[in-house]
């Protein structure tokens, strides 16, 4: 087969990609050989490098199908690609000023969220089954050794391990299912297998094929009952790596879940459609019962978002254009929520060390006014008041669901929404109505800023950045209808 | 731009540019709480004033949308604005009681002075705005928001147990109005829109409306509250500070009075015919079963919230009934209830900042260390009881007119309503106001300092003229209540023929 790249223009829709993994090589060439370089002037290199490249992103909209179909960019992988960068670059930055305390102040760290990051990129632009496992695999495995980067931690080790475990049996289904289908379909390019459905009706074999995929890829988003690993890695890992964790990955398998589901198996709609909706249940009710009960701040952001996966699930359950706009509004305000907290998180420290449960949160508000108001606008938001950006997130997924007649799920769903607001408000609470038992340190400077930014975007939402995101994401959806 | 365009616009977020100014008040001290209290007084009065405005310019004879903006957002929220006769009183009310309420907390709130400000501020946007939107899921923003605000207020400046009484209402609101918001969806699709004006017009199929009405239902019954989804309320209104209770059931129980009238009744006339007798029930329930509750309380706030709660039986009655007499009835009800209410809480809160509590047994006699206080006390009570001349009577009498109208053995069990709230109401006045003065805590307590006369004279003021004079409240009103109870008749005409026709009367 001859190549369809012919010249170097001819690769303009893979720049992004191609910057970032020369970039991601450099970097760890020159912090190798350059003995005594900071781990934080890496970071920020890192940093530039991943806003330049989402600078690239933006500016140069090329879009096409490359290397003979296996790569593709699209509306909707631009837009996803966006969240992932735009994620990826602002965990790096809340890590910056503890990644000493939680021992990561290593160059790897940074240049190994460049290749999780590249991986993502595939992983969204994924147009064959081979890339796609390429794409995750790039991806797992920088995550697996960032998650243990603190070597002589058992937690963050046992964390490492728990992760690398899980994630290689979710591959292996993955693998399996990718394997059935291309048996049953004769090929492994993702707007092909349509074809080949449609041809052939749909065959027992397929529909397990497709089982197995969707089964792997909701492995990655950790959607219920494939999320046994969330609480554990979320708590083990070291709190930035948590932070990155709970934002680009998901965004970037969400976005190989609405493509595989979407394009690929248009035509047996129906048939992933039950999957999700049963995963979208599954994972909002337990979230919202299992959260009740924690203490400790980062297994209960654990289940958040695992209950906020079943949310945008939500959207996708509908299977319509509406749906994945739905779908990508909610995961961009997701991420934007999901940084946020975590900034808090990290900026919050007692003479014990870093704040790791919610009982240590009391009486914040009456030490760190500025800390505790942002906190209490994410847990609002976060539930889903309106006019935070959170409600907006939910209007636009069950509405796609409550347009195709999903009624069940929808209620099922905002009575989810109702108990999760328990353990939110827990937090309200501790901070607001509790009185200070601790002092708290003093804010770095960065997260300030980052605190601020998106207080305010989560409140103004609606008459700032609302109108622009969600015509962003009806342009992505409509480029996969 | 035309100022008088936006006046909506600016009523409405006018409180929230106060709150953050509020924001940009630095420090913690005396000189900084004072600076933030008179800020806030400053916005609430401008507000209040630009809402008599509003009023004034309001014309009764239009039985349409005034004051209208509308601008489109996405594909399904816009930002749209406009008042009816429906809907125009209450932003007086709320803008009006909101500068007593900032008043009132100027000797009560000591800590964290600023936050409470800025939360009442707030709320007071969520407030107006849900009173003035034309938008089905504005509604929705601005009525949810009001929660948070609310669950904050309880919660921080709340009583002992202020704790579970902020997470009950807010558990009652919330799973309440989540369901209204898959109705307000399910609606969008069906009629593609979210402006009201448009969903006014629509018809939805009578199948549909069922289904649409009990999600609306679910929101509303909670928030006015109707007997039995009320249990949240007395704990609410005993633990929030003065201002809280006051704003909760002045205003914010009102949200869902405004709802059934807006969209119950007149977007689902199929559904609220179909589903009137169990409104009634529930209603005659509410008057009864809480009036002869609140008679067996202990505690000031308990016994007026209870009696909240009946009164409110009044209104989801009169509204139900569907007729010209009943909805009046019950807008009048709310506005004088609103009032009421709101003065009854302020005279509780007077003789609470003095003594710290709220048992009725901590009192007695008071008449003679407080002469004036007993004075407005009584006012107030008596328009609780519904006496005439006091705004009280008119909406209960227009309500049991109506509901004589549409089926007297709810009418004849609602009287007792009447009955029961001047035994509760006029035993209270006894046993605070009356008696022999022998408490020995009771000593040396003041009567009604001038800033406490403040907020409650013109109180005072309007539930007399209210009572002798009801033209303004009934005339602004009255072109837009007759269109939906005109509409609501013709939605419904076919129905009582074809069960005459099938039944051979």
């Amino acid at each position: 087969m001859l190549s369809d790249v012919t010249s170097f223009a001819s690769l303009a829709p893979a720049y992004p990609e191609l910057l970032l993994a020369v970039g991601a090589i450099v970097v760890l060439l020159v912090s190798l050989f350059w003995k005594g370089i900071s781990s934080t002037a890496v970071s920020i290199v890192a940093i530039v490098l991943l806003l330049v490249v989402l600078a690239m992103l933006l500016l140069q909209p090329a879009t096409g199908v490359l290397f003979n179909g296996v790569f593709i960019v699209d509306g909707f992988a631009r837009y996803m690609k966006a969240l992932v960068l735009g994620g990826a670059a602002a965990t790096l930055l809340i890590s910056l000023s503890s990644a000493k305390e939680h021992g990561i102040d290593k160059f790897e760290y940074a240049v190994l969220v460049l290749l999780a990051t590249l991986g993502m990129m595939i992983m969204v632009s994924a147009n064959d089954l081979m890339t796609l496992y390429i794409g995750l695999e790039l991806q797992s495995l920088a995550l697996y050794v960032v998650a243990a980067m603190k070597r002589e931690d058992k937690k963050a080790t046992e964390a490492g391990i728990k992760y690398f475990v899980l994630g290689a049996l979710s591959s292996g289904m993955l693998l399996y299912g990718a394997s059935l289908v291309y048996g049953f379909t004769g090929t492994t390019q993702i707007d092909q297998i349509v074809t080949a459905i449609t041809l052939d009706s749909r065959s027992i074999g397929l529909i397990f094929g497709m089982v197995f995929l969707l089964a792997g890829i909701a492995f990655k988003i950790s959607a219920v009952p494939f999320h046994m690993w969330t609480p554990d890695v979320y708590e083990g890992a070291p709190t930035p790596v948590t932070a990155f964790f709970a934002a680009a990955p998901k965004v970037a398998a969400m976005a190989l879940f609405i493509r595989v589901s979407t394009v690929s198996f248009a035509p047996i709609t129906h048939d992933w459609q039950q999957i999700v909706i049963f995963l979208s249940i599954a994972s909002m009710v337990l979230a919202a019962f299992a959260a009740i009960g924690q203490n400790n701040l980062k297994r209960l952001l654990a289940y958040s978002s695992i209950g906020h996966v079943g949310f945008a699930l939500v959207g996708l359950s509908a299977g319509t254009q509406v749906g994945v706009e739905g779908v990508a509004v909610y995961m961009a305000i997701y991420i934007a929520m999901t940084v946020g907290i975590f900034a808090c998180v990290l900026a919050l420290r007692t003479e014990n060390g870093p704040v790791e449960t919610i009982t240590e949160l009391a009486g914040l508000a009456q030490k760190r006014p500025f800390v505790a108001a942002v906190i209490a606008i994410l847990m609002f938001s976060l539930i889903g008041l309106p006019p935070l950006a959170g409600f907006f997130a939910k209007w636009q997924v069950f509405l796609a669901a409550v347009e195709q007649n999903l009624f069940l799920l929808a209620v099922i769903g905002v009575l989810a929404s109702a108990v999760s607001a328990f353990y939110y408000l827990r937090i309200v609470k501790v901070m607001y109505f509790d009185e200070p038992v601790a002092e708290f340190a003093a804010v770095p400077g960065e997260l300030n800023v980052v605190m601020a930014g998106i207080g305010f975007l989560i409140v103004a939402y609606f008459v700032t950045v609302g109108s622009p995101l969600t015509a962003a994401a009806q342009l992505a959806a409509g480029s996969l209808f | 731009m035309i100022f008088s365009d936006h006046l909506l616009t600016v009523i409405t977020f006018l409180p929230t540019l106060g709150a953050l100014l509020l924001l940009f008040v630095g420090g913690r001290d005396e000189a900084a709480n004072r600076l933030a209290r008179y800020i806030a007084l400053g916005v609430t009065v401008v507000t209040a004033a630009l809402s008599l405005w509003l009023w004034y310019k309001f014309d009764p004879t239009n039985t349409g949308f005034q004051f209208v903006e509308n601008y489109g957002w996405s594909d399904s929220i816009g930002y749209r604005m406009g008042v009816d006769g429906i809907s125009v009183l209450f932003i007086p009310l709320t803008a009006v009681l909101m500068p007593a309420v900032i008043l009132s907390s100027f000797g009560s709130i000591t800590k964290r002075v600023k936050e409470y400000l800025i939360v009442f501020l707030i709320l007071e946007t969520f407030m107006i705005g849900a009173f003035a939107t034309l938008d089905l899921a504005m509604f929705y923003v601005f009525f949810e928001g009001t929660l948070i605000p609310m669950f904050l207020i309880i919660g921080i400046w709340g009583g002992a147990r202020r704790i579970q009484a902020t997470y009950k209402f807010f558990f009652y609101s919330f799973t309440g109005t989540v369901l209204m918001l898959i109705a307000i969806m399910a609606m969008f699709w069906q009629a593609d829109t979210l402006d009201i004006q448009k969903l006014l017009a629509f018809k939805f199929p009578p199948e549909l409306q069922t289904w649409l009405w009990i999600g609306f239902f679910a929101s509303f019954a909670v928030k006015m509250p109707m007997w039995p989804f009320h249990r949240w309320l007395p704990e609410a209104h005993v633990e929030a500070p003065t201002g809280g209770s006051v704003i909760l059931a002045a205003i914010l129980l009102k949200l869902g009075g405004y709802g059934f009238i807006r969209f119950s009744i007149s977007m689902f006339p199929d559904a609220s015919h179909q589903f009137a007798n169990f409104v009634f029930v529930l209603s005659i329930a509410a008057i009864i079963i809480t009036s002869l509750v609140a008679l067996v309380q202990t505690d000031i706030k308990k016994l007026i919230a209870y009696s909240s709660v009946a009164h409110m039986g009044f209104v989801t009655m009169g509204i139900f009934t569907g007729n010209i007499y009943g909805i009046h009835g019950a807008i009048f009800q709310m506005i004088s209830h609103g009032i009421v209410s709101a003065a009854l809480f302020f005279c509780v809160g007077v003789v609470y900042d003095r003594m710290h509590t709220r048992e009725i047994d901590a009192y007695g006699g008071l008449v003679s260390p407080m002469p004036r206080y007993a004075v407005v006390f009584m006012v107030f009570t008596m328009a609780n009881v519904g006496l005439p001349g006091t705004s009280g009577f008119v909406g209960e009498f227009l309500t049991m007119l109506a509901a004589f109208q549409a089926n007297t053995w709810v009418a004849f069990f609602a009287a007792f309503g009447v009955i029961l709230s001047a035994a509760y109401a006029l035993w209270l006045y006894r046993r605070v106001i009356f008696g022999a003065f022998t408490k020995e805590s009771l000593k040396g307590i003041l009567d009604l300092d001038r800033r406490e006369a403040i907020v409650l004279v013109p109180l005072v003021l309007l539930t007399i003229l209210f009572g002798f004079y009801p033209a303004p409240i009934l005339d602004a009103t009255a072109a837009s209540v007759n269109l939906v109870a005109e509409n609501f008749a013709n939605a419904i005409g076919a129905a009582p023929q074809a069960v005459a026709a099938a039944t051979g009367h």
